[in-house]
């Protein structure tokens, strides 16, 4: 194992900012965000989804006015075959719908309340990920 | 007002996607390279939002209700059974694939490239065939 491309203070201050966003969301309108399930029942439910809509607007504003603000781009680099992505995109949705969570409702909602269905689940998913990344590197 | 609430709920958390990095799928795949090498940056990610998220939720909910609305609406699901680790399992796999997950994938919308797009497009596809595979299923 080598250490690479590692920056704490920016993801623990990044990390900060995404717990500040689920408390505000908590605090005034008593929910606990997870990502996958506002998506999910944005398309799939009548309740509520106007509010889900525009939360799922404001994480697409949020880099926008990131950008305008700092002056700063945001580069993104990776090369995917577009079937990959297809194939990784339908996993996803299947998977955090059956398991009713991703990375913000399980990784954090979940385990703030101490939920061990949501520490299972993040377990669960770091280890696949990690395996496939793992089986990834090798083909 | 509580939807100006959801609009900035959502705005703070797709900048501290940007701040942190998570946004770039190359930084996730970095800290799934546990074996190759390693960027441990999301596990940061993961204490900085705790360290608010875990003691302010404690606090929070022993109020008798949110300030904008009349009550708490929040999972309290205990089951732990075969859906929880089959979906993890899947969703991992994805995760590993494509190094995005629906936080990052949404907000990386904002940057217009053909990679998110192209996998938003095929989640909401997912969410889609899992609802209705559920209501066949319990239609019978």
């Amino acid at each position: 194992m080598n250490i690479v491309n590692f920056t704490p203070i920016s993801a623990l201050i990044g990390g900060l900012i995404i717990g500040f966003a689920v408390l505000i969301f908590f605090l005034f309108n008593g929910r606990l965000i997870g990502i996958s399930g506002i998506a999910s029942n944005f398309i799939n439910r009548e309740e509520k989804r106007f509010d889900n809509f525009l939360f799922l607007s404001g994480l697409i504003i949020g880099p926008i006015i990131y950008k305008l603000f700092f002056n700063k781009e945001i580069d993104i680099n990776i090369s995917n075959s577009f079937i990959l992505l297809i194939v990784a995109g339908l996993l996803v949705g299947f998977g955090t719908r059956i398991s009713g969570g991703c990375t913000s409702g399980h990784g954090i909602s979940g385990i703030s309340r101490f939920s061990l269905r949501s520490i299972i689940a993040t377990i669960t998913f770091m280890i696949i990920g990690v395996i496939t990344v793992l089986i990834k590197n090798y083909l | 007002m509580n939807k100006l609430i959801s609009l900035l709920s959502g705005i703070i958390f797709g900048i501290g996607l940007v701040i942190s990095g998570m946004i770039n799928p190359q930084k996730v795949l970095g800290f799934l390279d546990l074996f190759g090498n390693w960027d441990p940056s999301l596990a940061f990610v993961m204490i900085g939002a705790l360290i608010v998220s875990l003691p302010m939720f404690h606090i929070i909910r022993k109020k008798e209700k949110p300030l904008l609305e009349e009550k708490f609406d929040y999972s309290n699901n205990k089951n732990i059974d075969q859906r929880l680790v089959l979906g993890s399992i899947l969703f991992g796999a994805g995760w590993g694939l494509g190094g995005l997950c629906p936080g990052p994938a949404i907000s990386s919308l904002a940057l217009f490239n053909f990679y998110s797009m192209t996998f938003v497009i095929s989640m909401f596809a997912g969410f889609y065939f899992v609802k209705l595979f559920d209501s066949i299923t319990q239609a019978r």
